[in-house]
């Protein structure tokens, strides 16, 4: 833990949602460590991020091991391939004992394996799915409904 | 034993040959369509194209009654996950992975997976063969008439584990003194030779091979 509510984090993937998330964690205080294959993937990094970035492919452990994962609280891997996410993650709860670890899963099928591995997973197509969802609900509900008949 | 092979090239062609020529029944998943039509008319396996990562693919491959699982596909993330998905998803008795990196072999362990480097098996075969290097020979005594070399024991050697007494030396040639844990000193009949122990022996240009053999290779 760095101090206070302050928390060391390892993003793994440096896309439109790793980025996103490394900008805001280090927007906010947090000590943060962003992983990626590509270097030119860090240029969607903003002027306010003040955190690492570690060049290297994040299922080679040499690399999390550069990246002090070891000392990490909490561990966020968003990479574009789900089984490079599982293998990470599992690296990092199982291996490292990150108490906290969280994977972006694209193939809703996927995430019932990691359920099973106990790794948390947040998956865009059900997140995106519930909300649409949940506002066609919203406007079956409301009296804009009858207004065509 | 029903294999189920998940992976692509050549190497997945010979295994399907070796399997199938000592009877085993096999399938295979391989993501190049073209490669499981040739695959298809050169063996007697079932052949699937698809993406043996997922779990419908695994399904539909006959997990749920494969003996085995082998997942020799170029990514290891990918063979961990085909192994992870066979054995908890379809209770596949045994899987094994083939990873690249060597350090995966006991990464894969950890999570519950059994795992091959070939990278390693290769690295070490190359240093065994190398290992001779690990001999120095120091000098050449009373005009080239005697050897004394240097050799740093390996746990791979077959005297490791043997008294000195039991080591049948040839004819004029001996261990002078060794070091171990960097203590010189010179060893008895009773002294048992261990890894990693600096022996410093004596020979005669003549018997210099036999000995060299008899300490890395067993007796000749």
């Amino acid at each position: 833990m760095v101090s206070g509510d302050k928390l060391f984090i390892i993003i793994v993937g440096c896309g439109r949602l790793g980025s996103y998330l490394a900008n805001s964690l280090s927007r906010a205080g947090h000590s943060v460590v962003s992983i990626d294959v590509n270097e030119s993937a860090f240029d969607s990094l903003s002027a306010e991020y003040s955190g690492f970035r570690v060049i290297g492919d994040a299922t080679e452990i040499a690399v999390l091991k550069q990246a002090k994962t070891d000392k990490a609280d909490m561990v966020i891997v968003t990479t574009q391939n789900d089984n490079v996410n599982l293998m990470v993650s599992q690296i990092a709860k199982r291996i490292f004992h990150i108490p906290k670890v969280m994977a972006r899963v694209f193939e809703p099928k996927q995430e019932e394996i990691y359920h099973i591995l106990d790794i948390e997973t947040v998956c865009p197509t059900f997140v995106a799915s519930e909300l649409f969802l949940e506002l066609i609900a919203e406007f079956l509900a409301s009296d804009r409904k009858g207004s065509k008949q | 034993m029903n294999i189920l092979t998940i992976g692509s090239g050549k190497m997945l062609y010979f295994l399907c040959r070796s399997f199938l020529a000592k009877g085993h029944k096999v399938t295979v998943i391989d993501g190049d369509q073209s490669e499981c039509i040739w695959l298809a008319r050169r063996s007697n396996a079932t052949v699937i194209y698809g993406d043996g990562t997922k779990p419908q693919m695994l399904e539909e491959a006959g997990a749920n009654t494969a003996d085995a699982a082998l997942a020799i596909t170029p990514d290891d993330h990918d063979n961990l996950s085909i192994c992870q998905i066979a054995s908890i998803r379809f209770g596949v008795p045994h899987t094994l992975a083939l990873v690249n990196d060597p350090d995966n072999e006991t990464v894969f362990k950890q999570l519950g997976v059994n795992a091959v480097s070939i990278t390693r098996i290769l690295s070490d075969i190359m240093e065994q063969k190398v290992s001779l290097d690990s001999i120095t020979n120091l000098v050449l005594a009373s005009e080239g008439k005697v050897n004394i070399t240097e050799i740093v024991l390996k746990d791979t050697y077959p005297v490791i584990g043997k008294e000195l007494r039991n080591i049948e030396f040839p004819e004029n040639s001996l261990i002078a003194y060794m070091l171990r844990n960097d203590q010189p000193f010179v060893p008895r009949g009773n002294s048992v030779l261990q890894a990693g122990d600096r022996i410093f022996i004596v020979t005669l240009p003549e018997n210099y091979g036999q000995v060299i053999r008899m300490l890395t290779e067993g007796k000749e």
